[in-house]
């Protein structure tokens, strides 16, 4: 086997370490292999401090107070719709709306533009492979409204069945929400044809973005979907904060989620008038530090290069799936041919928990269970399977330490 | 399999040998010929009943009542699990309702070998202690109202 160089001028793998605190923390004796990046990503140095700068220099509450620490903590949350815009290439931070995450995201919409817009008799399309939080909420409004959900089919390979997505397709479809990558089998959708079909017969489309938008260029415009969720935690930033992005229009059609504090223009005991867009959709304090945080995430991602991490990660995912396939007994689970870098797989009569637990004291993370797609794992035949997913920090290295963990795991349980 | 040892000597011995262990290899290899040696359970109680349901893997329970003492069968389809759950059930299996709700179970934290159990969500070892001692409390108030199964 030809010997895979990983290189990408420019881009320093071991300088990119240095900016992650963590990695140099040992785990049962060993040097941490974090490969559970899919999950959530580690944090450089610059987000962790800017957290801990904000609470030590300027912690107040934003939009109410005249004082200066509440204008400097307000001028840097609200820096961090900016940056979040550009980020995704929304036109306006108007359409950026703090979340707690991807769930968060996903769950807003379903309560107000669903339940505003779906009736009885009418559609929305999901896929196979959508992590539960694209399920439950679209389940609960359907029950509620006696509407009905479709699935899109996934082939063998972890492939949403585009004619039978076409054949979906109806007039009586109100929404399609589906996911860009999938977080079990790394599949990278093809939405831009999902979205633009849907429109052609007047459906929304919602993209969950959770997994996409740390490996992909994301432009919500150039997609022209309709909402986009991600996660802060996902992006190589804070827990506790996410972004849905919508369409102004649509955002500004639809009712409120949550009533309180912030997204009110004026209250009486009669009749409460709402703020506008985005405050509309963020009532009560919002997490501040964590989403003044998210910006400086995404500002190292951009100062990173997001292509030249891709590429160093698509290396890893290369070279991850070459070893694994010389393991005899090992079956990659997700092997479309657009793939982020992770690498989903189960090995012959032994359970994932087993490998998991065995890679563990080896210093080696990794996911293994259903992963939240327990329908998807049904599709499959299979209780889960171990999953190692790659973010900018990994190295060629790592990915020979779980090899010769996987090996000494299905030797020990063998 | 009557148990003559009290719960507190089985536990005692287990801790024992597991204080012979070098490595964390040996202490896993010990558990996974543990899962192997556990008869894998017959189909019949492999029910939904039965299931303690935890994040990741199955866990099967059932137990029978002979002779004022309870004894219990588990299984898993996860094979570390099953190691686990084996060693539960050579502890406590055997014993009357009072002893195994009295069992206090010292033994799982001086192992040091349950907190991947434990860990995996609310309903991993949590979970099966309590359905352990469930099925003790329903047959000691059957016990006492003087009916047998
Ligand atoms: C594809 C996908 N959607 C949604 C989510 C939910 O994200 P969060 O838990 O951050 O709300 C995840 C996280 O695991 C995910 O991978």
């Amino acid at each position: 086997m030809a010997e895979l160089t990983i290189i990408s001028p420019a881009f320093d793998v071991n300088e990119i370490r240095k900016c992650f605190p963590v990695l140099e923390r040992e785990v049962k004796n060993q040097l941490l292999v974090y490969l559970d990046n899919a999950a959530t990503s580690q944090k450089p140095q610059s987000v962790i401090d800017a957290l801990s700068h904000y609470y030590s220099n300027y912690n107040a509450n934003i939009h109410r107070g005249i004082h200066t620490l509440a204008e400097e903590a307000t001028a840097a949350y609200e820096a961090t719709r900016v940056t979040v815009k550009d980020f995704i290439g929304a036109p306006s931070s108007d359409e950026i709306i703090f979340t707690r995450g991807t769930t968060e995201g996903i769950n807003l919409v379903a309560y107000t533009w669903g339940r505003q817009n779906i009736n009885a008799g009418d559609e929305i399309i999901i896929s196979a492979m959508e992590h539960h939080s694209n399920i439950v909420p679209w389940q609960i409004l359907c029950e509620e409204k006696k509407a009905v959900l479709k699935v899109i089919p996934v082939n063998d390979e972890g492939e949403l069945l585009m004619d039978e997505y076409r054949k979906l397709l109806s007039p009586k479809t109100k929404l399609v929400s589906v996911v860009h990558v999938s977080n079990a089998l790394g599949t990278i959708n093809p939405v831009k044809e999902i979205i633009d079909a849907a429109h052609n017969i007047g459906a929304l489309v919602l993209i969950d973005g959770a997994q996409s938008t740390v490996h992909l260029d994301i432009d919500v415009q150039k997609l022209n979907c309709d909402f986009f969720a991600f996660s802060g935690h996902k992006v190589y930033g804070p827990t506790g904060v996410g972004v849905l992005y919508g369409k102004k229009k649509i955002l500004e059609s639809m009712p409120v989620f949550m009533g309180g504090g912030e997204m009110i223009k004026e209250v009486t005991f009669e009749k409460t008038t709402y703020n506008s867009l985005p405050y509309k959709y963020e009532a009560g304090t919002p997490n501040i530090a964590d989403t003044i945080a998210l910006k400086v995430a995404l500002d190292f991602m951009t100062e990173t290069g997001k292509e030249m991490a891709a590429s160093h990660e698509n290396d890893l995912l290369k070279y991850a799936t070459q070893q694994l396939e010389t393991i005899p007994g090992l079956r990659i689970i997700g092997k479309a041919k657009e793939k982020v870098s992770l690498v989903s797989f189960v090995i012959d009569k032994i359970h994932p928990q087993d490998i998991g637990v065995l890679l563990d004291n080896q210093g080696i993370a990794v996911r293994t269970g259903h992963h939240c797609t327990q329908p998807l794992m049904k599709r499959f035949g299979i209780p889960g399977t171990v999953r190692a997913s790659f973010a900018m920090y990994n190295t060629k290295e790592e990915v020979d330490r779980l090899i010769v963990g996987l090996q000494k795991a299905i030797k020990m349980l063998a | 399999m009557n148990n003559n040892q009290t719960i507190e000597d089985t536990e005692a011995g287990i801790i024992e040998s597991f204080s012979w262990f070098e490595n964390w290899e040996e202490k896993y290899e010990y558990i996974i010929e543990l899962g192997k040696k556990l008869p894998a359970l017959e189909e019949e109680y492999k029910k939904d009943e039965n299931i303690i349901k935890g994040c990741q893997s199955t866990v099967w329970l059932a137990s029978e009542y002979k002779n004022g003492k309870v004894f219990y069968k588990a299984d898993s389809d996860a094979l570390i699990v099953k190691g686990l759950v084996s060693m539960l059930i050579s502890v406590l299996s055997g014993h009357t309702p009072d002893e195994i709700l009295d069992a206090k179970l010292g033994f799982i934290k001086e192992i040091g070998m349950m907190a991947h159990l434990a860990q995996t969500r609310s309903n991993g070892l949590v979970a099966m202690v309590k359905q352990i001692k469930n099925y003790a409390l329903a047959y000691k108030s059957i016990s006492v109202v003087g009916k047998t199964i």
